[in-house]
């Protein structure tokens, strides 16, 4: 397979250390000329990492990259750029200040005596993009137009300064349903002329549509390429996924299907644009879980559900009674807890010790005119680092210093000191060691034997199946299954999120 | 109708209203000694504004200008004052001094990765400290050939004269606008102001830009203290202090954003002469405090202020609706 002719772009043992990580490790990936080639992955598997070592944007520690059989390196993406690598990003890098035309010949205008000349730049403009069967104004400013039309003035330049391979990093994902026909009939002419093109995105059903092959990565490591036609959609979930199907299942029927009175129930609740309505009832004391892949709307979920994003439709009852969620402070006030999925962006405030960071939602629910005192907070510092077991030399250490894992408990015990009645945890325990994985798990046990109700949000099926005692699968952002009792397995979870909208389909 | 234009359109129609209003209070407003006039007493200020124009839309600010129009009068009334150097040679030296001064300026913002605000606040007190240093004194200019410069004027019909500098300063503004628009220097600068890192990325040299901009802010900056020198025939270490801030207001009147990425040079030049004619119009009247300019240019900037952003609500919403 190396060496094959008709590759154009051929990695061979491309490895990428970060302090304390190794974001790729050892992976091999070819795309040939005229063919769409998906790169699919979980967060954290390295697609992003392997697409930036392809494009000069960071340095690889080892392997090579040849690319129309010489070997490169890429020393930035200009050099790519020129070498003939061409990359095309969700938010789109060009600038909306200047015309289309501007855009497409920044650098490269056509000059007579030192002047540009801007008739002969439009009309070189409208050829180009009369490639690509659009007839815009090419000297109003991109910003003027439609994402899609951004998108499509992107590639056209892309494709004009490189002309080999092309990236296309989620070109799709706020896109429309016309919108994202218009850009894959493009790539197809593209795939015509004999480009090869990468394609990253969640949607799977796009990957079907488009991708001639498949190339699945996951925490740094190459799971595999295949032919998409003869590769099932289950398969491919499971690839992404990992865990070979050992098959997990409820262990305990200790997790008895609770069977007390609904404490939480929201009815038809949704946002157009974020999260199809769906209909969720949580009891006192149980943990549902919630499956899925990237993008499939695990986190706009929970951000609905604590008012970071207020819901346009449906309604929320606490108890029997309406409630109202329609902010953090709110969905606070009605004793809720959310930690959310990136600690470092979202969680924790790195500057602040630890002590602090614990006592901060404490002090923002009483208000600026309660402050606790420094004994209170001391004392809930000491009482959450023993109950959890955060390792720290002292509460007043900054947080930014500790371990994943501890810090990860930090923001949970900021959430605890609240005493909330429903938590929710987005992925709590991803990038922490296995160590302290098993404890933050078993903390989840205990919070539900307290009578806590908790939704976490996990895209580790196994620890989904121990501990939910019912699991919502969620794709294309909507609601589509749930599994309660012995259904909770992680090949029935599987099944969930590959099955095909619209039986029938071909895998 | 291509948006990018509307700032620059209410910029002139302002313009031509404020012309008529005045007109019809004073018809003599309209004479061409008036428009002459409205040209020599604005020179130096138009000429500093084309490289503010410059600086803001790459989305930065220079707020050295002032201080190195003073420098540069000082420089030159001490230099024919006490050698026997030749005018001419005095402004291709002095010109050469400003133009390194706004590179290095530029190079230190780029290099250092410093906000522009800082640098060239920092170079705001060091020119002013350095026209110090040569004189704290009014130094008259004596030279024959500025008298000589002072007496070429083009004679427009009814008694106008459009002086040396008043056709420096058109002959700026012109040569200005063919930069902007029509150079890949002009490109780069509006891509600066859409994005420095963007722009890197789609290859624009973002280093050399920016110390060019600076580069070509002192230059202008210097021709503008000649400009004043002549204007004066003296040189003073105290004259023209918030000049910059006169000249930003030129620019965003011109109809300029104040983040960078677009507007005209074209628009400043309506910007520095709706200034001026708010001048006149109190010399006109003769019983208005000459505060007056002031308040009523801190009003237009506002109104722009406010103008801007609603252009910018309203092109967002109709992305939205399109």
């Amino acid at each position: 397979m190396l060496n094959n002719t008709n590759d154009i772009l051929t990695a061979v043992g491309i490895v990428k250390t970060f302090p304390g990580a190794v974001a790729l490790d050892k992976v091999n990936f070819s795309l040939r000329r005229g063919e769409v080639h998906a790169l699919l992955g979980e967060n954290g598997a390295g697609k992003s990492t392997l697409i930036k070592c392809m494009t000069g944007a960071y340095r690889r520690d080892a392997g090579t990259l040849t690319l129309d059989g010489t070997e490169i390196d890429p020393h930035d993406t200009l050099d790519a750029q020129k070498l003939g690598i061409g990359t095309v990003y969700q938010e789109v890098n060009l600038l909306g200040n200047l015309s289309v035309a501007e855009n497409l010949f920044l650098g490269r205008q056509p000059r007579r005596f030192g002047l540009v000349q801007t008739g002969e730049m439009k009309k070189r403009a409208n050829a180009l993009l009369a490639q690509y069967g659009i007839d815009i104004n090419v000297s109003a400013a991109l910003d003027s137009f439609s994402v899609a039309i951004q998108q499509v003035v992107a590639i056209a330049r892309a494709v004009d300064l490189s002309g080999k391979v092309l990236i296309l990093d989620e070109p799709t994902a706020s896109l429309d349903a016309q919108e994202v026909e218009m850009l894959f009939r493009i790539v197809r002419d593209l795939k015509a002329r004999g480009l090869g093109i990468v394609f990253i995105t969640h949607f799977l059903e796009q990957v079907y549509d488009l991708a001639d092959r498949i190339t699945v990565l996951r925490n740094g490591q190459l799971v595999g390429t295949r032919e998409t036609a003869s590769l099932p959609r289950r398969e491919l979930v499971t690839m992404m996924l990992g865990h070979e199907l050992q098959s997990a299942e409820k262990a305990v029927a200790a997790a008895e299907t609770s069977s007390g009175p609904v404490q939480f129930r929201f009815s038809n609740y949704g946002k157009a644009g974020t999260i199809k309505p769906f209909d969720l009832d949580v009891r006192k004391g149980e943990v549902v879980g919630i499956a899925g892949l990237l993008g499939s709307g695990r986190t706009e979920t929970a951000e609905l559900l604590f008012g970071v994003h207020k819901a346009d439709s449906g309604t929320a009852e606490i108890g029997g009674k309406p409630a109202n969620l329609s902010s953090p402070r709110a969905a606070i006030a009605a004793r809720f807890g959310f930690c959310p999925e990136d600690r470092k962006v979202d969680g924790i405030i790195g500057e602040l010790s630890v002590r602090e960071n614990i006592a901060l939602a404490l002090q923002a629910r009483r208000g600026w005119a309660r402050p606790l005192s420094a004994a209170e907070q001391n004392a809930l510092a000491d009482r959450y680092i023993k109950a959890l077991d955060i390792r720290t030399s002292d509460r007043e250490k900054p947080i930014r210093l500790l371990s994943g894992g501890n810090q990860q408990k930090a923001i949970l015990a900021r959430w605890l000191a609240t005493n909330p009645e429903f938590l929710i945890l987005d992925e709590p325990t991803r990038g922490i060691d296995v160590g302290a994985h098993a404890e933050i798990i078993r903390l989840i046990g205990e919070l539900c034997a307290q009578g806590m109700s908790l939704i976490v949000i996990s895209s580790e099926l196994e620890e989904l199946v121990a501990y939910s005692s019912r699991v919502i699968v969620l794709r294309d952002r909507a609601h589509v299954a749930e599994l309660t009792g012995s259904e909770i397995t992680t090949e029935h979870i599987v099944n969930a999120i590959a099955a095909a909208p619209g039986a029938g389909e071909h895998p | 109708m291509n948006q990018k234009y509307l700032p620059l359109i209410a910029t002139i129609i302002i313009f031509i209203v404020s012309y008529a209003v005045c007109a019809a209070q004073y018809p003599n407003i309209l004479s061409t000694r008036v428009v002459g006039n409205l040209l020599t007493d604005n020179a130096f200020l138009g000429i500093a504004a084309v490289g503010m124009t410059f600086v803001i839309l790459s989305g930065g600010i220079d707020l050295s200008i002032g201080s190195v129009i003073a420098f540069t009068g000082i420089f030159l009334a001490v230099m024919l004052e006490s050698t026997s150097i030749h005018p001419l040679a005095a402004f291709a030296l002095v010109l050469v001094i400003t133009t390194l001064f706004g590179a290095i300026m530029g190079a230190i913002i780029h290099y250092l990765e410093m906000p522009a605000f800082i640098v060239t606040l920092a170079g705001m007190f060091l020119a002013r400290g350095m026209a110090f240093v040569l004189s704290i004194d009014s130094i008259p200019i004596k030279h024959p050939f500025y008298a000589t410069m002072k007496s070429f004027y083009y004679k427009l019909p009814g008694g106008g004269r459009i002086t040396l500098i008043g056709g420096l300063m058109v002959l700026v503004f012109a040569i200005g606008i063919l930069l902007a628009q029509r150079t890949r220097f002009g490109t780069n600068v509006y891509a600066l102001g859409g994005g420095a890192q963007t722009s890197a990325l789609m290859g624009v040299p973002v280093g050399r830009t920016t110390v060019l901009i600076y580069g070509l802010s002192g230059f202008l900056a210097g021709l503008s203290g000649i400009v004043y020198s002549l204007y004066t025939s003296a040189g003073y270490s105290l004259a023209t202090v918030g000049v910059e801030l006169d000249a930003i207001a030129a620019v965003v009147i011109g109809g300029t954003l104040l983040t960078g990425g677009a507007g005209f040079v074209g628009g400043t030049l309506v910007g520095v002469l709706i200034q001026g004619l708010i001048q006149t119009y109190i010399t006109f009247d003769g019983s208005l405090s000459s505060w007056w300019t002031k308040i009523l240019i801190g009003a237009l900037l506002f109104a722009f202020i406010l103008m801007q952003k609603a252009i910018l609500l309203l092109s967002r919403q109709n992305k939205r609706y399109s």
